[in-house]
């Protein structure tokens, strides 16, 4: 498989399952939620400061339909999770010898 | 897992919020040996998928459920320094535009999903690689290991940081053994999406794998040292 058409089918699925399989998700407490609440400790939690997002518990608001709403959530967490990553790795990845220094090169064809 | 803010206390928060900001700066530096040009894009998709998997809770039982925490699977991947990184992007994009997760629980957050099961999933994963039979059909099942020890994992240290620091006096003995109990139970579904998903992508480009490229050198060698006899 080409590495395009495997980046592809990466980002396909990733892309699915964040705006479609999300929906039928299991909505029960998580494990340090149940415990929490067994425990007696869950009311401690507070609301996020950022409870007011638009797309706050992956639900996009102002859209009422939860499938929509839910899926459109997760497909612009996907695009926010590729950009952000894809620079972020770009900036931090070794860079080939020739264009280790583009500053220096730059400086030499002046 | 994410913990919501409140659970632990001030002075925890911060503990951990340092603690994970030197993990990242370390990962920072340690993530230029794993990463180049073919790898960049690979790591970037990871952190995606990752993020996307999350969203996905599975029943198990009792009125719970869990979802995949992925610092195994990112791990074995893109390698250790650079699923640090991968976790902590998905950790930051989830707590400030989905409010899943506290933001002055964000250290926490990261020191547990994105450095515990990073590094517990590592290490089981290195261990079996040293132990099995050195073949590339090997690495799905020890990565998938290295999931399923990783989650509990991070289950003990999360109720060590609530014995320190947490904001309600609770019975922890019966923190402890829930919370490991659950999370037992949850890492066998780790295992399973972890094992899955590896098990995929070696099947399909075994050297996009960080986990298996020793592996994939020794098959080569062996290969040359077959023709020259």
């Amino acid at each position: 498989m080409s590495t395009r058409r495997f980046f592809a089918v990466a980002l396909l699925v990733s892309l699915l399952v964040a705006g479609v399989a999300s929906y039928y998700a299991s909505a029960h407490p998580d494990g340090l939620e149940h415990v929490a609440e067994q425990a007696g400790f869950l009311h401690s939690a507070k609301d996020s400061a950022a409870a007011d997002s638009p797309l706050a518990d992956y639900q996009t608001s102002g859209l009422d339909d939860a499938r929509i709403s839910g899926g459109l959530a997760g497909v612009i967490g996907v695009v926010v999770m590729l950009v952000l990553s894809t620079v972020l790795f770009r900036l931090v990845r070794r860079r080939a010898p020739d264009d280790a220094h583009p500053a220096r090169s730059h400086e030499s064809e002046a | 897992m994410h913990v919501p803010d409140g659970f632990l206390d001030a002075p925890t928060s911060v503990a951990t919020g340092v603690v994970a900001a030197a993990a990242v700066a370390l990962s920072l530096r340690g993530s230029r040996r794993e990463l180049d040009d073919r790898t960049a894009p690979m790591a970037g998709l990871v952190a995606t998928f990752v993020f996307a998997a999350q969203m996905i809770n599975f029943p198990v039982g009792a009125g719970t459920s869990g979802h995949l925490m992925g610092g195994a699977l990112a791990a074995v991947l893109v390698g250790p320094w650079t699923a640090v990184l991968c976790l902590s992007v998905v950790l930051v994009v989830q707590s400030l535009l989905m409010a899943d997760g506290g933001i002055t629980a964000l250290g926490t957050n990261i020191v547990l999903i994105g450095i515990v099961t990073v590094a517990v999933g590592w290490v089981v994963f290195v261990a079996l690689r040293r132990v099995l039979p050195k073949r590339v059909g090997m690495v799905a099942p020890a990565a998938a290991v290295g999931a399923l020890v990783s989650v509990p994992a991070a289950a003990l240290v999360f109720t060590a940081l609530f014995s320190v620091g947490g904001n309600v006096p609770v019975d922890l003995d019966a923190v402890l053994v829930a919370m490991l109990g659950w999370h037992t139970v949850i890492g066998l579904g780790e295992a399973v999406v972890t094992g899955l998903v590896v098990a995929s992508v070696v099947a399909a480009r075994p050297d996009l794998v960080h986990g298996a490229r020793p592996l994939l050198a020794e098959r080569e060698l062996e290969l040359r040292t077959g023709i020259t006899t």
